[in-house]
């Protein structure tokens, strides 16, 4: 990840803002910071695309499904290439295939969000508790971060699963969270190692802030945009997992995900019988989702990281020439 | 040597922990694993009468206090001992994987490097020529990163296999030809890998193009480039020896920890392609709730991954010498 460059994260919002303003100056720098971010959006086209493909996909699995008829009704011929009627054909059982996909965007979406959100609370928690505290607190802590790293996580959870049996949706949330925390737990720990002995940080201690408010206004700001960032790759994570693991017949077969619909296909021969629409479309949506979160992240890296962005100022010509 | 003994020490600790995971799983469930195998093994045939015990021994669930019990778990699993499987019972646990270890440790291996090598440089390359074809298609790796790698394999495997059929279907070889050294049976392996093989390459050459490419450029705003340069160094010795061998180190870092995830995509492409290695018999033995061969399974493969990062760790302090003196 380049946010591991040493450069310093740009300061978003920070500047001439008023250091005593009270509320009328944060509620205008978090007005600037807004507009700020708002720009950056427009300015850089891989994150506008992530953004309006995700959107779309969250609002599809909001709204899709009060527009559907039960995805899991019996409608047509069994393995109906697609046609007017059904737009992406029917499986092996006559359902129509375009309304389960989109009854499970609100599964998989909903895993992979609630699993990056619970994985997060707990890389920032770990994370950033641990280098503000230091010492024995913080080598434990770190210890136990870079061994929940190597060790191989499907594995782990193909085990979990298969004495777990079918604990519903929430189990697989939850062993998918844990399993993903650790890579952004340690990223935020250097980078809050880093934050610590800034001049800033230092001056409010010295102000004689308390910790806890070191922590929410001096430290957390600055790590907004690694925290979003890691965020962003626990839910395509988690949503790359759970495919596979329902792929696998593990997951929660109650509720409907693309990968319980690419679990079926399999065990029904999609393949050998040809039945791409039914197979091709369920793992298209999971990169699609995915490249757009991906994107997402790629407008938060030239964020950070002033020397990956790819648009230039109209003349500034001349940086490539010397290279 | 202070730096190996302190990385010896931590991938001990680590693989203490994926001992300790092991042993604990099946006490966390509800009910009784043992009865359950056995209620299960009674209906296809009489249990040999000295199961109960071997299973007690493999599960951790021996009689006695529970440390004592744990001890005698991490003794037996250190002398390799992990019991019979229940599925194929008088086969050991680690007869069945050290036959099915070998196919995955080549087929993964072999297509990890080449993703990575590829990856290196192709990324290295892109990183230089900002403003050419190469940084362009950076996009659309994006898109091949965001893809489940079994999706990729059912997808290659559709089109290669039952539309055109070019490669065969399943297996990782001709099942009529006898397991040997003779060149028939080499040729049908390495003709029945070469599809889940270039999946597990399509799926990871992208991370690593892009890596590799996001930190050439931020190598090469570096002083000592432009020093370099300034030089009148050929660019391509610039490239090469000033640019890339920087740029690398963090890809390096990236490939020891991306080991594991490397072996889980694998599990699902070798379930795929039905390829006969550790993650189709992991399947295997979940499907017939084969707890001994399951949990030896997944031993092997966590100590794998962190033999791995462990080798990995040992030679980056060849690459990088600031590591040995940091500490």
């Amino acid at each position: 990840m380049s946010v591991a460059a040493p450069s310093a994260p740009v300061p978003v919002g920070e500047g001439p803002v008023p250091i005593r303003g009270g509320l009328p100056g944060a509620a205008r720098a978090a007005a600037v910071r807004a507009r700020r971010g708002l720009r950056h959006i427009r300015r850089s086209p891989r994150m506008m695309v992530g953004s309006i493909v995700l959107l779309v996909f969250v609002l599809l699995a909001i709204f899709g499904p009060m527009f559907e008829t039960n995805p899991n009704a019996f409608v047509g011929s069994p393995l109906h290439a697609p046609t007017g009627r059904f737009l992406l054909g029917t499986t092996a059982s006559g359902q129509d295939v375009l309304a389960q996909l989109i009854d499970s965007a609100r599964g998989t979406l909903e895993v992979g969000f609630a699993a990056g959100a619970i994985a997060t609370v707990l890389s920032v928690f770990i994370g950033v508790t641990g280098a503000l505290v230091g010492g024995a607190t913080d080598d434990v802590l770190n210890l136990f971060t870079n061994v929940v790293l190597v060790i191989p996580g499907l594995p782990l959870v193909i085990i979990v699963a298969a004495y777990v049996h079918s604990g519903g949706l929430m189990a697989t949330i939850l062993v998918i969270a844990f399993i993903s925390w650790a890579g952004s737990a340690r990223v935020l720990r250097g980078m809050t190692l880093s934050l610590r002995s800034r001049d800033y940080v230092l001056a409010a201690r010295v102000y004689g802030e308390s910790t806890w408010r070191v922590i929410v206004v001096e430290v957390l700001p600055n790590l907004s945009a690694i925290i979003i960032s890691g965020f962003i790759f626990s839910v395509i994570f988690a949503i790359l997992t759970q495919a596979g693991l329902s792929f696998l017949g593990l997951g929660d077969t109650s509720s409907m995900t693309w990968g319980n619909m690419l679990y079926l296909a399999q065990n029904d021969e999609a393949l050998t019988s040809g039945a791409w629409w039914w197979f091709a479309p369920p793992g298209l949506c999971i990169a699609i989702v995915g490249t757009s979160l991906a994107l997402i992240n790629f407008g938060l890296d030239e964020l950070l990281n002033p020397r990956l962005r790819v648009w230039r100022e109209p003349k500034a010509k001349g940086s490539e020439d010397v290279l | 040597m202070r730096y190996i003994a302190r990385r010896l020490g931590f991938y001990l600790l680590a693989a203490w922990g994926a001992l300790t995971v092991n042993f604990f799983l099946p006490r966390l469930i509800p009910g009784n694993p043992i009865e359950l195998i056995l209620s299960r093994m009674s209906q296809t045939g009489t249990p040999p009468p000295n199961e109960a015990a071997s299973l007690q021994a493999m599960l951790g669930l021996g009689s006695g206090n529970i440390f004592i019990q744990y001890w005698h778990y991490l003794t037996s699993v250190v002398q390799l001992h992990f019991g019979a499987s229940i599925t194929d019972f008088p086969i050991s646990v680690a007869s069945i994987i050290s036959s099915t270890l070998p196919w995955t440790v080549i087929l993964v291996g072999v297509s990890t490097v080449l993703a990575f090598t590829i990856g290196i440089v192709l990324g290295a390359l892109a990183g230089w020529h900002r403003s050419k074809w190469l940084d362009a298609i950076i996009p659309s790796t994006t898109f091949l990163t965001a893809i489940p790698y079994f999706w990729l394999a059912l997808l290659l495997l559709y089109l290669f296999a039952v539309i055109w059929h070019f490669f065969p279907l399943n297996g990782g070889f001709n099942p009529a030809l006898n397991i040997g050294w003779s060149w028939s049976f080499i040729s049908s392996a390495i003709w029945h890998s070469l599809l889940p093989g270039l999946t597990i390459v399509l799926a990871q050459i992208g991370g690593w193009l892009l890596g590799m490419r996001n930190q050439t450029v931020t190598t090469l705003s570096d002083d000592y480039i432009v020093a370099a340069q300034a030089k009148g160094l050929r660019s391509r010795r610039v490239l090469i020896g000033y640019a890339a061998r920087n740029a690398i180190l963090p890809s390096f870092t990236g490939f020891a920890i991306s080991l594991g995830f490397v072996v889980s995509g694998s599990i699902l492409t070798e379930i795929v392609f039905s390829y006969p290695g550790i993650g189709y018999e992991l399947l295997q033995a979940v499907q017939n709730e084969d707890y001994p061969l399951m949990q030896g399974i997944f031993l092997v493969i966590t100590m794998s991954v962190l033999l791995a990062n462990l080798l990995a760790d040992l030679l980056y302090g060849f690459v990088d010498p600031r590591t040995r003196q940091a500490r």
